[in-house]
């Protein structure tokens, strides 16, 4: 909401407010400033008469001109083709500042002496739009008589006003008009308010006579018309274009300015019907589907039964608190005029600019305009035609109306402001701040009842009053306090700590965190998993890219690696845990997913020759150490079954625990990326598994027996085969069983690989025999021997 | 009785020695069997009872004497050469170690893990919620009907008229007092991942993490809602912290605010970070709307609450003077590997 500085103190003088005390004060109050400017920044401008212009003598466009700028007369050199003698235009003298910071000097021009400047308005910094299309590629001409020579130009003109820009909240309503800014800053500054001038003369003629209002909607709670007769179309007066300009909008010309400036001054958007191009008939309606409107900016707009329209006995003439139409249009041939002022549903409103078109109307419709105040704009409007556009007023008005003409109460008590607020405010300033605001009240021990006045359509409960209190009061003076409440222990919920577990054991070995984006492309939707759901689709997505829920983290995690490794960094070791969403007979399911990816060196000191690099083996290590932090050592089972297609085929793995699926690990398909290994493990799968207490087994304090084994197998057979067998057979002394050798080439035969084992005995209460530890052995090679195939090597 | 000349002859061949291989001649020369100290012992025979005692010893003293000077010449030896070899065993100690390091969380875990932390020793408890909700939850019980015009302010990505992505982690402040079916006071804080229809630039994400906190109970007042802001900020940004409360608008919260803590990087004299302001904004909050306390079963006559919501992307943006958003997401490991080192408090926050 752009505010002109003077136009406010013509209803509230604040002209002994400072403007940096405004862009101070009013943000904590709740207004947000976002800047204060001016119409245009320039100085040294003054307003001269070219009293003389003749050709340059070396060039073919440009002018030498006398100017009088009152003290003196300088000899400027201008370029501008509407440059004429006798015409009056804005000089910017020797040492003025335009804006951009170009400071005008002395200068010499093809020869010719030149001691100033004749400034267009887009030179003086005048936004391209608000330029009457006359002076768009020239000089700016005033009008005017030899008394304003030598005048400040920009003080003539009104554009030294200031502007403020406020950025509102989407309850002030009331802000968003001249008028309602003007009682908030009459409450800030403790200042009165006078209010426009209303008055006018009425002609004999009643608009009742020429009128029919019909309202067929209950999406219209007011609708008040009236006629005049007899326009002049000409251009505004100064004041009310610059005021026009500084409130961003652009002047057209008296009649339409007129009904910008009470919209801007009163929050109430009008709208002016040419009455010859509208007949007698006005039918407030709900549009059909796909009834079709010819809007003012020449747009034909298809319409459907939520939006509201204006029609005549024919056809919709307007698209009601968005945009007139076309073919009732005020142009300078009109002479009549019908004056709708009118409030609709804020809910259709917002809902037709959302779909047709947003405009200054729809933008206060949208948030709510106060309807008592309508007739009272459309009085304004009267007084402003007659006054600057010699119009005829026609008696009376047609009015519909079904609004609730009660004003709100609300009661209140002094303690629940001061409770609520946590502050300990005087009954006094309390009654004192409901005065400023011009809320009437009466007080009756220490209970408020309070009037709220028909403007501030945002109070409605005692919570409201309490906001207005605060705000006026100022938080500045409020004193922190903790609840007074029972001391209890705060903490997470066991899922969340299992996760951040999680997060601690993978950081600890060196794997970093990411986080990424939930939404992605279709196809990495179905990717890495081996039963593809169907994820959530946003119905309005940004981008191809980001449309559906992710159902897998890894392509997520293969983003950053490919990002990474096109910046040279190769060595990627992160994770990431993440819920994903999908759609499970029809309901919406999720789950948490931790996934990992590992890929080139994981130590490396080139130096020492230490270097370990990803691979199988080790995201293996990293699962496995994962696993059994979480007390589920000795429960899972690597299996290369069921993987995603993504993954490697044949250096992959599934995971169970008591036959359940948890996850997978692997190499990534060469397909879709070179070295990559990676992990992803169902959260709520691992954490719904039951696991012990950690209990302390006592250490044998008797000598073990350590014994080493070699196996001469097949070379596919899985070595997790033969650990189960000899754990099987290992009776209660075997403690521990090792695999630290597997071998293949001379020795071996082709096909064949051998594996070694180191088996470690051991009883808690005694020795152990050598002949007990040599049977349990020689029982465990002829088990494995039998069971497998398998040879004894090196018997 | 041992002979002069034999005498100074050892010590004379004692101060030659200077290496292991004179040592061992030495040995051999006098101490082996054949020795020629060794042999001394042969005379013994040669002499009466009384002379054989005598001489006995001083052989005994002589020996000993030998041997003693030995053991530390050969100690002196040891130690040389040890010393040799050790400085054959010299290494350059500056080439780089073999590193084994710990990995690092993400910076805006690492926010949320501290802003936890902060209100967890508050007795607040930590919840979380589904990330893909209804529009009952994140909207209508929070006192944004459909057509309200404050549905504006955050453009939502929808799946279905019902179903969206929540635009804040507010519905979890909805079902934890839904899901309390005792009424009873709650103090919670919930942090999450949130979606908005924004196109990703500098400033804005159409993800982005948030924090909010509600406390609800009888007599809560706005003073507590500042005084629990000032200890959570004087935290997260160092001691001496001051709060500024800016009247806002939000549907679900009434009074409403907007909170502004002083410029921890200027202490509040004006710089870049706070715009010359002395302030910056760091959260929206206000007192629970009474729509949305009666909306979950609480009646606002007995009840009030406040509640309070944090951008985790705008702490970490102002903690580190990160200025791009997109950082946090493409996962730069230049970027992330800069949040691994512990930051230290310097003062004692037992006192």
């Amino acid at each position: 909401m752009l505010v002109s500085r003077r136009w406010l103190n013509e209803y509230v003088d604040i002209s002994d407010i400072k403007t940096d005390d405004i862009a101070r004060d009013l943000p904590l109050v709740g207004n947000e400033i976002e800047e204060i400017t001016k119409i245009s920044s320039a100085t040294g401008l003054v307003i001269g008469k070219i009293v003389d212009c003749e050709f340059h003598p070396n060039s073919d466009h440009l002018h030498v001109c006398k100017v009088n700028v009152g003290k003196e007369i300088l000899q400027i050199v201008c370029g501008a083709p509407n440059v004429r003698k006798d015409a009056y235009a804005i000089v910017a003298v020797d040492g003025a500042v335009l804006p951009n910071d170009i400071t005008i000097k002395k200068t010499n021009l093809r020869g010719v002496e030149s001691n100033g400047m004749l400034c267009s308005l887009q030179e003086i910094g005048i936004q391209e739009k608000y330029v009457p299309s006359e002076f768009k590629d020239g000089i700016y001409l005033i009008d005017g008589d030899d008394s304003i020579i030598g005048s400040d130009a920009l003080e003539y003109l009104n554009y030294d006003d200031e502007v403020i820009n406020f950025e509102l909240t989407a309850n002030r309503s009331d802000l968003y008009s001249i008028i309602g800014m003007s009682y908030e800053f009459a409450a800030i500054y403790n200042k009165e308010i006078s209010l426009p001038d209303t008055n006018y003369k009425v002609c004999d003629d009643s608009v009742k006579n020429h009128i029919n209002l019909s309202v067929q909607t209950k999406n219209c709670s007011i609708y008040i018309t009236k006629m005049v007769k007899g326009v002049t179309i000409k251009e505004s007066p100064k004041f009310i274009k610059s005021r026009l300009m500084a409130s961003g909008v652009r002047p057209i010309n008296n009649v339409v300015d007129i009904s910008n400036y009470v919209m801007l001054e009163y929050g109430q958007p009008l709208h002016f019907f040419d009455s010859d191009k509208l007949g007698n008939d006005i039918i407030v309606r709900m549009a059909k589907d796909r009834e079709e409107v010819v809007t003012l900016d020449g747009e034909v707009r298809i319409l459907d039964d939520s939006d509201i329209v204006i029609a005549n006995n024919k056809e919709a003439v307007a698209l009601a608190g968005v945009m007139g139409g076309l073919s009732t249009e005020v142009t300078s041939d009109t002479k009549n005029i019908t004056i709708e002022a009118a409030v609709f549903n804020p809910a259709n409103i917002r809902n037709t600019s959302k779909n047709i078109l947003r405009s200054e109307a729809s933008i206060r419709y949208e948030k709510g305009v106060n309807a008592h105040a309508t007739k009272e704009a459309m009085d304004r409007a009267c007084h402003l035609l007659e006054k600057y556009a010699d119009a005829e007023i026609l008696d009376d008005y047609v009015i519909y109306s079904d609004i609730d003409d009660k004003e709100k109460t609300i009661e209140i008590t002094k303690d629940k402001i001061c409770n609520v607020l946590g502050m300990n405010i005087k009954t006094e300033e309390i009654s004192d701040i409901f005065k400023k605001l011009g809320f009437k009240f009466s007080l009756d021990k220490n209970k408020y009842l309070v009037t709220v006045p028909f403007r501030r359509l945002d109070i409605s409960i005692k919570e409201d009053l309490i906001e207005e209190i605060g705000r006026i009061h100022g938080y500045a003076d409020m004193e922190g306090t903790l609840p007074h409440s029972i001391l209890k222990q705060g903490g997470v919920s066991p899922f969340e700590e299992y996760k951040v577990n999680i997060r601690d054991y993978l950081t600890s070995i060196n794997l970093n965190e990411t986080v990424t984006y939930t939404l992605t492309n279709v196809e990495k939707s179905k990717m890495f998993t081996k039963d593809v759901k169907n994820c959530i689709q946003v119905a309005d997505p940004l981008s191809e890219d980001k449309k559906i829920t992710r159902y897998s983290l890894i392509p997520s995690l293969i983003e950053v690696c490919e990002y990474n490794r096109a910046r040279n960094i190769n060595d990627v070791n992160i994770f990431e845990i993440s819920n994903v969403y999908y759609n499970d007979n029809n309901d919406i399911a999720q789950k948490s997913l931790c996934a990992g990816l590992l890929s080139g060196s994981y130590i490396n000191n080139n130096i020492s020759n230490i270097k370990i690099n990803s691979d199988y083996y080790l995201v293996k290590g990293v699962v496995e150490g994962l696993l059994d932090y979480l007390k589920l050592n000795g429960r899972y089972e690597f299996v290369c079954d069921n993987l995603p297609k993504e993954m490697h085929p044949y250096m992959s793995a599934s995971i169970y625990i008591n036959k359940k699926y948890i996850g997978y690990i692997g190499c990534v398909h060469p397909n879709i990326i070179d070295n990559v290994y990676v992990f992803e493990l169902d959260l709520d799968e691992l954490f719904s598994l039951k696991i012990r207490n950690i209990k302390y087994k006592e250490i044998s304090k008797y000598p073990s027996i350590i014994k080493d084994m070699a196996f001469v197998v097949d070379k596919d057979l899985e070595s997790s085969k033969i650990m189960n067998v000899i754990r099987k057979n290992g009776t209660s002394i075997l403690n521990d069983v090792q695999i630290f050798d597997v071998y293949t080439g001379e020795n071996v035969l082709p096909g064949k690989k051998s594996i070694a084992f180191k088996l470690t005995f051991s009883n808690i209460n005694r020795t152990l025999t050598d002949e007990e530890v040599m049977s349990v052995f020689n029982d465990i090679i002829s088990k494995v021997e039998n069971e497998l195939g398998a040879e004894l090597r090196d018997k | 009785m041992i002979d002069e000349n034999l005498i100074k002859e050892v010590d004379e061949a004692i101060n030659n020695i200077s290496t292991y291989d004179d040592l061992n001649d030495f040995r051999l020369k006098y101490l082996s069997k054949k020795g020629s100290i060794t042999s001394l012992s042969s005379k013994m025979k040669e002499l009466s009872n009384e002379e054989k005692r005598e001489f006995g010893y001083c052989l005994n003293e002589f020996k000993n004497s030998v041997q003693s000077r030995l053991n530390a010449i050969k100690e002196k030896m040891d130690l040389e050469y040890l010393n040799k070899k050790l400085e054959s065993e010299k290494i350059d100690i500056t080439l780089p170690g073999t590193k084994i390091t710990k990995g690092y969380i993400h910076p805006l875990n690492r926010v949320i893990e501290e802003v936890k932390e902060i209100f967890i020793s508050m007795g607040y408890d930590v919840k979380s919620g589904p990330e893909v909700e209804n529009d009952l939850y994140n909207f209508e019980l929070l006192n944004i009907p459909k057509s309200h015009p404050a549905r504006d302010m955050q453009d939502t990505f929808y799946i279905n008229e019902e179903i969206l992505l929540r635009s804040q982690t507010s519905p979890v402040q909805i079902r934890t007092m839904l899901e309390n079916k005792d009424k009873t006071p709650i103090r919670i804080i919930c942090p999450g991942k949130v979606y908005r229809r924004d196109n990703d630039d500098a400033t804005h994400s159409h993800q982005f993490e948030q924090i909010e906190g509600l406390v609800v109970d009888k007599n809560i007042s706005m003073a507590d809602l500042k005084g629990t802001l000032e200890v959570a900020m004087n935290k997260l940004f160092g001691d001496g912290r001051k709060l500024r409360f800016r009247p806002s608008f939000f549907p679900f919260t009434e009074p409403s605010v907007e909170v502004d803590v002083s410029c921890f990087k200027c202490n509040g004299k004006g710089c870049n970070m706070c715009k010359k302001t002395g302030w910056i904004e760091i959260l929206g909050a206000g007192m629970v709307h009474p729509n949305v306390l009666r909306n979950c079963g609480y009646d606002p006559d007995v009840y009030t609450g406040f509640a309070f919501g944090l951008g985790v992307e705008r702490i970490a943006m102002l903690k580190y003077e990160i200025n791009d958003i997109r950082d946090f997401y493409t996962n730069d490991l230049r970027f992330l590997s800069q949040f691994k080192y512990i930051e230290k408090s310097d003062d004692d926050a037992s006192k």
